[in-house]
């Protein structure tokens, strides 16, 4: 059962991701995302992180992925032009992707070696445990981390805040 | 049970086409959003490694991962908007001042 | 005091590190009495380190003190140190103290020139090396005062340097001494690697004792004696001399005629052990010196210059010192080398004296009558002239005897012979400048009614103190006939030499002096019947025997014909190598390694498009090496 959840968000997230290669409408490619990114959240569910899971759905599908569609919808992007003659640096790209897909692959499988072997209770359903977690060994991040979002916000406003000519 | 296996190629995979999508695009905007891809391709790999070991860890650098990502998104929007501004385009082939 | 003796170079070195560097901003009077004041206390130490030296108690081995290890290298080593001793002592009295007047007398004849203190550093300088050279212990610190010295004679040669004539003579005089000064390297490394080490007394003692075997000891004394030729201006290498009349007469007074020239003389009597050694080098130097004196007064004969007699005269008179050498008799040779100081310094400083007066004039013909309108002038020089020319009581008389006396005692019978003939030459020659300058009708050409002053005191006094040692000197070194106990000046370096050979009994010593007076009187007669009696027999004379007049006045035409033989072709030489090899070869490398880098960038510079997609394109690739090193 959980092979085929698995399998239907995986094609979902692979194939939205796809068109977002594919699309010339930036806006249509966000929109792919939107949707790319709530089928990795499923599969973060899947992981046994549903923490992880709702975060993302929030956060990223949900808010940044507004953002970028805020932000196309102020630069009024159209179309992207057709490809052009010039596709030399995207073929070879292309071409070191599939190398570096071959690599990770393999990366992947020898850190996977010395598994002890997938634990079937993860601790990641605790979520208590999680935000003990957040407060004791990683409570620096967290209030490092609060800290980085007061700077980009100030940053941004900063930055973008003042209209041109003034 | 899924194996770890399984989502650490579809991360791999995941990561790979972001990095196409950063070639195939364009716009500075597009680009962006591949990075994203690609940033969530790590998440889902640091999951994945978090299940098979066995460790919460994972799961808390996801946490900080989505924050951070969520921090810069503004930052970097707030910098094409910037960009949009000077040089009224953003498709990145325009943009070459580093030249030579 | 006396073992403060090490400062003695030391001071004219720092007066004239400051002088060069701050100089110019100095007031001149400031100049004049730090220069001349810095000798002056180079003269009082050496007078201390002296009495040090003579005074009871003192220790005959001298006084050494070691300022720093200098070269240290595998079982060579050699220090920066300082040995006085009798020698030593000698050679620095003279040149502090003839040096010292010379720098009071500059300080007039100086006077009106744009660049003081750049003469008066230059001067401080030479004075430095030259101390160095003489209270150098061993012999690669002497090469250093040695070099020093040639520097700073080129340096003052050319002062004048916007005269072509004499920068060019400065540049002659460096380059024949380099020339010298290669045969003395030679000489030196040969002495270094056979002997072991460079110290004056490790090469005397093995010369003394056999350990240094003869041939290599003849070829490096004779090798040294080469480099000798070249600085103290003998033949081959005397060219340079004539020329370097062309710096300031001051210049020549001090350079060319009481101190550099002599250092040849100096080196030979330091390593007396050696040459004593080796019969076939001091037969050389005897010989060298011997024709020398003989060739250089011949041409003396002819000239008009009044300064270029006077130069021909130091070549002629410095051969003297070396027949002295030559024949063992180093403490004669030495001997002559201070009274000569003494006296060819003050005639220099006199015919200065007289350019000075007449604004610039050098030429004798047009010279004459002087004699009313320089009171101070024509006595001292006239007391030079008689000194020079070995009139008895005067001191060139005892040193000269004492030269050709050993020369006789040791059997050299024909060096005996060319230096008596050179002896009536050399009165010759000083008294027709005396009467051509002094006497006769004033032939300049405003004639009798231009300005012709005397000195100021500045440059008068200095003679008269010179002429009066050029006049008692000879008292030090009176020879054996008047007692064993006044041969002062024997008996006092004496200890510093290899002993001389040959004696001869007092009857002979005394015909001897008797014949050199007779040759010096001959030579002032003669002068006196051509050119103050019958003052047209030097034209006859000239126009009788043309060919020998003009090989004469023209010096043998040994300038062109090294002109000829070395210069030109090597000149033609260097410029085929500047062509084919130079321009072609090292040009053309430089040139093309600086087009492959340029070329080399170039191509780079393609990689930096500009487009952040390129260098994301590096990224990727990186990482895929990356990656791949490590799963490797």
């Amino acid at each position: 059962m959980a092979w085929v959840i698995f399998f239907i968000l995986s094609v979902l997230c692979i194939g939205a991701v796809v068109g977002m290669i594919v699309t010339r409408k930036p806006a249509h490619g966000a929109l792919f995302l939107v949707l790319a990114f709530a089928a990795l959240g499923g599969i973060f569910g899947l992981l046994d992180a549903p923490f992880a899971a709702a975060a993302q759905v929030l956060v990223y599908a949900g808010a940044i992925m507004v953002l970028f569609l805020f932000a196309i919808m102020m630069f009024n992007l159209r179309e992207d032009e057709p490809p052009s003659g010039k596709r030399l640096r995207a073929v070879l790209a292309s071409a070191l992707a599939v190398i570096l897909l071959a690599e990770l692959i393999l990366a992947g499988r020898r850190a996977l070696a010395g598994f002890p072997g997938d634990s079937a209770l993860s601790s990641g359903r605790d979520i208590a445990r999680l935000g003990r977690l957040l407060f004791s060994d990683y409570l620096y991040a967290f209030e490092i981390t609060s800290l980085l979002i007061l700077a980009a916000l100030v940053g941004a406003l900063a930055l973008a805040g003042r209209k041109e000519g003034e | 049970m899924i194996p770890s296996a399984a989502f650490l190629a579809l991360a791999a995979l995941l990561f790979v086409l972001g990095i196409i999508a950063f070639f195939v695009k364009k716009d500075l905007l597009t680009q962006f959003m591949a990075v994203e891809v690609m940033l969530n391709a790590g998440n889902l790999a640091f999951l994945a490694l978090a299940k098979g070991f066995g460790r919460a860890d994972g799961q808390m650098l996801v946490l900080f991962v989505i924050t951070v990502a969520a921090a810069e998104a503004v930052i970097g929007l707030a910098i094409i908007v910037l960009v949009f501004r000077q040089r009224k385009t953003i498709r990145t082939d325009d943009l070459k001042d580093l030249k030579g | 005091m006396s073992d403060l003796f090490w400062l003695i170079p030391l001071v004219p070195g720092a007066s004239a590190f400051i002088l060069l560097v701050f100089g110019r901003r100095l007031p001149r009077a400031w100049v004049s009495w730090q220069a001349a004041g810095a000798v002056f206390l180079s003269l009082l130490l050496s007078a201390a380190a002296f009495i040090g030296l003579a005074g009871p108690g003192a220790e005959p081995q001298g006084l050494t003190k070691t300022l720093f290890a200098w070269i240290v290298s595998g079982s060579f080593r050699t220090a920066v140190a300082f040995h006085f001793d009798q020698l030593a002592a000698v050679m620095a009295l003279v040149v502090t103290g003839v040096g010292f007047l010379i720098h009071v007398y500059s300080v007039g004849y100086m006077a009106e020139d744009g660049r003081y203190s750049r003469y008066f550093a230059f001067l401080n300088l030479f004075t430095f090396f030259m101390l160095v050279l003489v209270l150098a212990p061993d012999i690669v610190l002497m090469f250093v005062g040695w070099e020093g010295v040639g520097l700073c004679s080129y340096l003052l040669i050319g002062f004048w340097f916007d005269r072509p004539a004499a920068a060019k003579a400065g540049m002659k005089a460096f380059v024949v001494n380099r020339i010298g000064d290669a045969a003395f390297i030679l000489g030196m490394l040969l002495l270094l690697a056979s002997v072991g080490g460079g110290s004056f007394r490790t090469i005397n003692d093995a010369a003394a004792s056999g350990a240094l075997a003869p041939g290599l000891a003849t070829l490096a004394a004779i090798l040294l004696f080469a480099g000798a030729t070249g600085k103290s201006a003998q033949i081959p290498l005397y060219v340079w001399l004539p020329d370097a009349m062309e710096g300031p007469t001051p210049v020549s007074a001090l350079i060319h005629a009481a101190t550099m020239v002599t250092a040849g003389v100096y080196m030979v009597c330091r390593l007396s052990w050696l040459y004593a050694a080796s019969p076939a080098a001091s037969a050389a130097v005897a010989w060298v010196g011997a024709v020398t004196a003989v060739y250089a007064a011949t041409m003396a004969l002819v000239q008009n210059d009044i300064k270029r007699v006077l130069a021909y005269s130091t070549i002629s008179q410095i051969g003297y010192m070396f027949i002295g050498c030559g024949v063992g008799a180093y403490a004669a040779g030495l001997f002559h080398l201070v009274t000569h100081a003494f006296f060819k310094s003050l005639l220099f400083l006199a015919a200065g004296s007289v350019i000075h007066a007449l604004g610039g004039e050098q030429d004798m013909r047009r010279m004459g009558g002087l004699r009313k309108h320089l009171p101070v002038t024509y006595p001292v020089f006239l007391v030079g002239a008689l000194a020079i020319s070995g009139v008895p009581f005067l001191s060139g008389f005892f040193s000269k005897d004492a030269i050709l006396t050993s020369a006789f005692a040791g059997g050299h019978y024909v060096l005996y012979g060319l230096g008596l003939a050179g002896a009536v030459m050399t009165a010759f020659y000083m008294f027709r400048l005396l009467f051509l300058t002094f006497f006769g009708p004033a032939r300049s050409p405003e004639g009798a009614g231009r300005h012709v002053h005397e000195s100021p005191r500045v440059m008068t006094v200095p003679l008269v103190i010179l002429a009066a040692f050029s006049a008692l000197a000879g008292f030090l070194g009176l020879p054996a006939l008047f007692g064993e106990r006044v041969y002062l000046f024997g008996r006092f370096v004496g200890w510093a030499f290899a002993p001389p050979s040959g004696h001869v009994s007092l009857s002979v010593e005394a015909v001897l002096m008797l014949t050199a007076t007779a040759s010096a009187l001959l030579g002032i007669g003669l002068a006196f019947r051509m050119y103050r009696r019958s003052t047209e027999i030097p034209q006859r004379l000239a126009r009788r025997f043309p060919a020998l007049y003009r090989l004469l006045a023209g010096k043998y035409y040994v300038d062109e014909a090294y002109d000829a033989v070395v210069v030109r072709p090597l000149l033609r030489g260097s410029g085929w190598v500047y062509e084919r090899f130079d321009l072609k070869v090292i040009d053309r490398t430089l040139d093309g390694t600086a087009a492959a880098a340029r070329s080399a960038g170039r191509g780079l510079n393609v990689l930096q498009s500009g487009l952040v997609r390129d260098y994301a394109l590096a990224f990727l690739l990186a990482a895929i090496l990356f990656l791949g090193f490590l799963l490797i």
